[in-house]
Order: C-alpha cells, then structure tokens, then sequence
C-alpha cells in the first residue's frame, strides 16, 4: 500500500513518510468500506430472493393443509372466491398457458422475420431507426397495453365475431404478443449477428445466394439462441399481469375457445389482492399456492432457456 | 522476368528487423539464403507461361476500401493449371486481390474496383455476370478453417445442395469424390455425420477444400491455408496443393516463402498494393530483378 503513493513534491523525508503511513491507512478503510458496501448489494439481492420463495413456501403450505395436490392439480373447476368451493388450478394454468401460446404464435413468427431481415437485411440506416422504435414498444407500461386492448382491440374482435365476449383470450394474446415482439427481436438478432462472418462468406465463397446463407447457415448456427429467445418471451408472457387482467376477463373457464373470457394465475392474483378478502383466510392463501405454481412455471422455462444459451456459447468454442 | 515498376533505394526504415515468417517447414533452410525451390516439378520460364492459356487476367486492377487505395493498377496473368503464389509483406493487399478475382470484395460495404478481371476472356465485374455461378467457379478456402456447425457430409454437400442437387446418391457421390480427393476420406468415412468441428484444425482445412471442391471450380483461391496449422498438417496440404494443380488453376496467397517456392509455379511479389515483380516461381527466387524483391526473400524485411 504505502509504496504505491507516490506524492510529487520533495518534502523533507520524515513529513513525507508520515503523510504516506496516513493516507495509506485512509485508503485501506476506504477499500474496505466500498468493498463492504458492494458484498451488501449482491447479498441484498439475495436474501430477497430467498425470502419470497420462504414467504411463497409458508403461505402455501397451510392452504395444502386443507387442499389436496391432487384436488389442487386434477380439479377442473376453480371459484375460490364463492360456494361451492372448488381449487382445481388447471383453468387458470389452461388460461395462462392460452395468453403465452396465443401470443408466442404471434410473435415468434414476426420477431423472427424482423431479427432476421435486421441482421442480414436491413441497411444500417434502417437499423438505426428500427431498434430504437422497437425499444420504445418494449418501454411502454403494459397497463397502457391492456387499455389500448380494452378500448380498441376488444370492439374490432366484436366486430368481426360477433359471438366473442367483450373481455377474451384472443384479444390478450394480441397485445401480449405485442408486449413480448422487442424481446425476441433484440435477443435474436444479437445471436443472429454472433454467428462468425467467416462462415457467411464459407457460404458465399460456394455460390449461395442471401437466402441460402440465411437460412442453411446463419439461422442453424444461431438456433439454440433463437430458440432460448423465444422461451424468454415466453416466460415473459406467462408472467404478463396487468394487460391480461384488463383484457382477458376475470372468470376462469377451462376452455380452449380463445373468444371466450378467461383469467390467468397472474390476473386472479391481482383479482384477490385487490379485493377485500380477510387475510388468513383459505380464500386469500389461494394466491401464495397460485403464485408458487407460477412460480415454479417460469423458473423452469428461464432454466431451460439459460441451459440452451449456454450450450450454445460451447458450440463456438 | 516482368519489370513492372521502378523502386527508390529501400530507406533504413524500410529494412525492418531480421524476421523471418515462421518456419512451418521440416525442410531446413537457412534464414538468410533465397529458399530452396522444389525440384520435384517441370518448371517453365516466364516466356513459357506466357504463351500458356491464361485462366484468370488481372488488367490494371485499382481497389479502394472507402477513400483508402488497397491495390494500385495491378496486372497479372493467372495461367491454367499452374500454382500462383502471392507473396509480400503483411497488409500489401495480397488478400484484398485474391477476394477481387471471386467478387468477395462485393460483400464489403463502400469499395470500388476498377480495372479489368477476366475468367476465360470474361470481364466478371460486368454488371451481367450472375456473382453466383462465378463463385462456383471460383472456389475459395480461407485463412481460418470455417467448416459450418454442421456435420461433415452436410458441409460437403452444401455448395452441391444450394445449386439444386437434391438427391441422394449424386451427393453421396460428391461427398466421397472431393473428400478423397482432400486426402481426408480415408479419415472420416466411417464418421461422416459427426459435426465437422470434431476434426482437428489441419483436417479441418482440409475438410474446407472438399467443401470447395464440391461445386467443382475451375480456380482455387487460397488465402494463407497453412498459416495457422502445425508443420505436419501444413505439409500435407501443400501435397493436396500439388496433387488439385493438375485438374485446377490455383492462386495461393502464403507469407511463407518456403511454402511459395515448394508449391508454386508462377510467384508474385506485392509491395504496398503495387504488384512489383511476377515471374517463374525459380526465377524469381533465384534471381530477382526489383531490389525489394530480393530483400523480402531474404527475409530483410516483412
Ligand atoms: N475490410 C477492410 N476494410 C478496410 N480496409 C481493409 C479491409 N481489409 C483490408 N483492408 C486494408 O487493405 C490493405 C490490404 O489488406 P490485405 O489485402 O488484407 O493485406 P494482406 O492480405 O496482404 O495482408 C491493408 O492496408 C488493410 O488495412
Ligand atoms: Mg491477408
């Protein structure tokens, strides 16, 4: 420590060691503090971490008390919230499961064509419009989103099918696809663009035109990342709340009719949290073993999606 | 010999340190004598070669990336079924000619040639010529082997696929064919559908030529193939260079004087984007005429 600092002026040697000794000693509590500070940022992001899935685990082990897993998973009916009781979870799995595969229907295929044409296509000045326009999509709040739903998606649905209820599946995979287009864009396109230019021009050098190479060796080279993108947004998507909540209605169906109401695990947490059910109570304890379930859902999908990206980055060594 | 340019006196700055490029050679040869050129081959004189069908014509070629002139007025004549070699310093544009003659250059934004590029008497950089077909042509192996993430039957038969061959026995066909004749079929037969980046670095290269060889081209260009393989594998593509010259025309570019003398019959010499001297590979090792010439293949300078 103290042979670092070095003052710049010629001082009579006794002053200037002692004022080495004391700023040496200043900067070692200095090191020391900030590297304190720093463990305190990483821990604190930890210990959250850990005490919701506590809080998560504690709240829901008493409704399992008087639930049974089976009846929990296996029941096909589920109105917590008025008699008769049932706590069957698969209508609001079924629903959310509807929103993510409804939206990732629309936004894989459109993302991925935008990714692409971005990063083997467009022009750099196009580029340089397009990413941005797609940041300020992923920018805006998704309340405004279930808003736009509400107001002007639900009425076009009504429109052209009369039968659909006015709050429907349809019109939240819709605008949660659109929620979750900058997501798979931006991902894709980065590992879209990793792909060595090395072996664009292998292809190339052997006659391929841009479409061979786009799709025989820059969209194969750069599937798992393609793929573990789309799982992202599909995690995204399944835990998408407040533009759900407002398009999607509020009545959990076991259905596979998408302009039917249906309700998410995410929107009936917001319905219970909202409300005035007594805390304590079995009804209110539904939304810890809900939220577990979710929980446990996207955890799962963003492990298989890291497991993907990283079999991928070995590929490449 | 070809004159092509006058050169001033090389000034102290111009003879940089006694640097030899590395020896990949088991051969020995002393550093500061001109290296021993093969004699295992027929060689022609400059005259002799001229009178030869000229498969590739460079006339008065210019390039420029954005505002910075790569080449300068460069005239070369490529004769069939011979080896060229491009030697010369680091950043002389040896690269930057070879990717001319196969419009790879096209793929990099704001750059302009100008001069003529002729492949059998055809201008290529006719606003005509389909870039397509001339790739196949002219095939190309790169300084890095960069065999596909696919398996090596599948990066065989991705030149053949895209040109339309679909099925299977034809491919089979091509497959066994150009990695025979890449000396690496013997290797791979019985794993032809592991991932090609299984292979060892020089297999590797040599699985790149197959893939090369597979649209069946006329011209090879080969840009450093040896550079970053061991002594051994670049020993065995140097073989491969001298078994494909009977059925190609072949344009190598190589820092390795020793492998330009062992591989080449024809042997150009680039300094600064200017083409300096060409002549017969054993002439011009033996006696060259340009003084920067002789001082670059005795490792004065580069
Ligand atoms: N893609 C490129 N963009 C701009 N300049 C380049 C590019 N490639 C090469 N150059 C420049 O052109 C000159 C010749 O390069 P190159 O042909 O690669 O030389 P060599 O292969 O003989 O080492 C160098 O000055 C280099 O900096
Ligand atoms: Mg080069």
């Amino acid at each position: 420590m103290v042979s670092i600092a070095q003052p710049q002026s010629a001082e009579p040697q006794s002053a200037c060691s002692v004022r080495l000794v004391t700023s040496g000693a200043r900067r070692k509590v200095f090191e020391k503090l900030m590297h304190g500070l720093l463990m305190f940022c990483a821990v604190v992001s930890v210990i959250t971490t850990v005490g919701i899935v506590l809080v998560l685990l504690s709240q829901a082990l008493p409704f399992f008390g008087e639930v049974s897993l089976v009846e929990f998973f296996m029941g096909t009916e589920w109105t917590p919230l008025f008699k008769p009781q049932h706590f069957g979870i698969l209508p609001l799995i079924c629903g959310t499961m509807m929103v993510a595969a409804g939206s990732a229907a629309i936004a894989i295929p459109f993302g991925l064509g935008t990714a692409i044409y971005l990063s083997e296509y467009a022009k750099p000045v196009v580029r340089d419009v397009v990413k941005p326009a797609l940041e300020i999509l992923a920018g805006i709040p998704s309340v405004v989103f279930g808003y736009v739903a509400v107001v002007f998606i639900s009425p076009l649905i009504k429109d052209w099918f009369p039968s659909a209820a006015y709050f429907n599946a349809a019109n939240a995979c819709l605008v949660v696809g659109i929620m979750i287009l900058p997501m798979i864009v931006s991902l894709s396109e980065e590992v879209l663009r990793s792909v060595p230019r090395s072996l664009r021009e292998a292809a190339y050098a052997l006659g391929a035109t841009k479409l061979d190479v786009t799709c025989g060796v820059v969209v194969p080279a750069a599937l798992s990342g393609i793929v573990a993108s789309f799982l992202l947004a599909i995690s995204r998507a399944i835990g998408e709340t407040m533009a759900v909540t407002l398009a999607a209605g509020a009545t959990a169906h076991l259905t596979l009719n998408f302009f039917d109401s249906i309700q998410t695990m995410t929107a009936y947490i917001v319905e219970v949290s909202s409300g005035d059910i007594p805390t304590g109570s079995v009804e209110h304890s539904t939304i810890f073993a809900v939220g577990l379930t979710l929980f446990v859902m996207t955890l799962l999908i963003n492990i298989l999606a890291q497991w993907i990206l990283s079999r991928m980055r070995e590929e490449y060594e | 010999m070809v004159k092509l340019k006058k050169l001033s006196e090389p000034t102290p700055e111009t003879l940089g340190p006694l640097v030899m490029s590395e020896m990949t050679s088991e051969r020995p040869t002393t550093s500061l004598a001109a290296p021993v050129v093969g004699t295992d081959r027929s060689s022609l004189s400059a005259d002799e070669m001229r009178n030869l069908r000229q498969k590739v014509s460079a006339q008065g070629v210019d390039f420029f990336y954005g505002s910075n002139q790569a080449l300068h007025n460069v005239s070369l004549d490529m004769p069939e079924n011979l080896v060229t070699a491009l030697i010369g310093p680091s950043g002389c544009g040896k690269s930057t000619f070879l990717r001319c003659l196969n419009r790879m250059n096209d793929m990099i934004d704001d750059t302009i040639v100008r001069g003529d590029i002729l492949l059998d008497g055809v201008d290529i950089y006719k606003s005509r010529t389909d870039v397509v077909e001339l790739r196949k042509r002219v095939g190309m192996v790169f300084q890095k082997s960069n065999p596909f993430p696919k398996s090596i039957y599948d990066n065989i038969a991705y030149g053949p696929r895209v040109a339309g061959v679909k099925q299977r026995g034809v491919l089979d066909e091509i497959v066994e064919k150009c990695l025979e004749q890449a000396a690496l079929w013997d290797e791979v037969k019985d794993r032809l559908n592991d991932s090609a980046l299984q292979l060892s670095g020089g297999q590797q290269q040599r699985l790149c030529i197959a893939r090369a060889l597979a649209t069946f081209p006329d011209v090879l260009l080969m840009d450093e193939p040896a550079s970053a393989l061991d002594p051994k594998s670049t020993a065995r593509i140097e073989d491969l260079i001298f078994e494909l010259k009977n059925s190609y025309t072949i344009v190598i570019v190589t820092h390795n004087m020793q492998q330009a003398a062992r591989v080449s019959d024809q042997t150009a010499f680039f300094y600064e984007g200017s083409l300096i001297e060409v002549g017969a590979t054993t002439e011009l090792f033996t006696r060259p005429t340009q003084q920067q010439t002789e001082e670059y293949i005795t490792g004065r300078f580069g």
